[in-house]
């Protein structure tokens, strides 16, 4: 994997409505162990397949969507230069001391971008109790529930001056920018960032309203999980959004959904192998909605207009 | 067995109606069956807005929690709910609680 100091997004803390019910939706359905509690009632969880003490925390409240992303960074000393280039670029920087709200978290930074969007950066994390096996390992320890998430995957987010977050995840966080998409007069619309070789470990669209989350997205193993996920939407009564279909940006095969407080969630599986020598990829704003929906070869309108 | 109670939901600008019964998933499941109204989608959990409408007469239960990003408590004493959230006690009529589209949505 080309790894280039930001090695991955590593937790997501979302806000929920109703805790027992969408704690269940996490656990039984996409397939998340729970890992641990705070004092003050967050709940922690981690996929089958997650090295680190736990990458979802739940935290009960008045309206769903996003507290924090954070990114797990490959040293203490990658962390250290971090805050130095996030306060010179703008945006103050908090500590956070270690195992202070989540639990096997090691110290962490806090900031807020231009999006609006609270981002986390950390480099020291607890080795989850149950974690994959490293001896001889099987598969699996225990057989995946639901759903069965490999990990948490990427995130899309939605706010104002994208063009700006974009220079700080590739000035600051050392990520590259895979694919774009532009409006007429070349100002960005969307933009899918990396730090690996995935194609996306991030993504934003240019929207008025700051701080929004579009979908957290968890990987699959293959197409036919994705139908597998299909069925269990159907079988839990949720609510399906899009899909199953293809991303031609990203080429992921994906589903999209709302668990029971309405933020939404995209199981996804496939997806290019991205590469920071390779040329950038371009779409035209009027080509986007094939680029997302490559089967359905155009924009859908809850894409655009559904965040939390 | 039973049979269950449907009330009619009328949509005050267009007066179109629709059943909707106690136990019927939501308003907005019962609109969507019946391809009535001004809403085409959302998340059914509360937490978008999409849905945020007005109630102007006729009873209803809250069987879920409605994101205080689009039902403030004042927005609740006007009747203002998230119709994916309430069940009808009786016949409602509905009328637009503003803005639709949720990227105008005032949070």
């Amino acid at each position: 994997m080309a790894l280039n100091q930001t090695l991955r997004p590593g937790l997501i803390q979302l806000r929920v409505l109703d805790l027992d019910k969408t704690l269940d939706f996490y656990k039984n359905v996409l397939g998340l162990d729970e890992v641990a509690r705070t004092s003050d009632g967050r709940v922690c969880l981690k996929t089958y397949d997650e090295f680190d003490h736990h990458s979802v925390t739940l935290r009960l409240a008045d309206e769903p969507g996003l507290d924090f992303v954070a990114f797990k960074v490959d040293s203490e000393e990658t962390l250290d230069r971090m805050a130095t280039e996030t306060e010179a670029f703008g945006y103050p920087v908090e500590e956070i001391p270690a195992n202070a709200d989540q639990p096997g978290f090691g110290r962490r930074i806090r900031f807020k971008i231009s999006t609006g969007h609270t981002f986390e950066l950390y480099a020291t994390v607890a080795l989850a109790e149950k974690h994959p096996g490293l001896k001889n390992p099987d598969i699996w320890n225990e057989a995946p529930r639901g759903m069965g998430v490999i990990r948490l995957d990427h995130f899309l987010l939605y706010g104002p001056n994208i063009a700006e977050a974009e220079r700080f995840c590739t000035e600051v966080l050392k990520m590259y920018v895979p694919e774009v998409c532009n409006l007429p007069d070349g100002s960005r619309l969307a933009t899918w960032i990396t730090g690996n070789n995935k194609p996306h470990d991030l993504a934003f669209v240019e929207y008025p309203k700051p701080g929004k989350i579009h979908h957290v997205g968890f990987l699959l193993q293959d197409w036919n999980h994705v139908g597998q996920a299909a069925d269990l939407i159907a079988i839990n009564r949720l609510k399906k959004d899009i899909g199953p279909t293809r991303h031609a940006i990203t080429r992921g095969q994906t589903i999209y959904f709302w668990e029971p407080s309405g933020n939404r969630i995209e199981v996804y599986a496939g997806g290019y192998t991205a590469s920071p020598d390779n040329p950038q990829r371009a779409w035209d704003s009027d080509h986007l909605g094939r680029g997302l929906f490559y089967y359905e070869g155009e924009m859908i309108p809850s894409f655009l207009e559904i965040v939390t | 067995m039973e049979a269950p109670v449907f009330h009619t939901i009328t949509l005050a600008q267009s007066g179109e109606t629709f059943p909707c019964g106690e136990e019927d998933e939501s308003v907005l499941a019962a609109m969507r069956r019946a391809n009535a109204g001004p809403i085409k989608y959302g998340c059914f959990g509360g937490g978008c807005g999409v849905c945020r409408m007005r109630v102007v007469s006729g009873s209803y239960h809250s069987f879920k929690p409605m994101s205080r990003a689009h039902v403030t408590r004042e927005d609740q004493s006007n009747g203002i709910v998230l119709l994916c959230c309430i069940r009808p006690t009786s016949d409602l009529t509905l009328a637009p609680a503003g803005v639709q589209d949720a990227r105008k949505l005032e949070t």
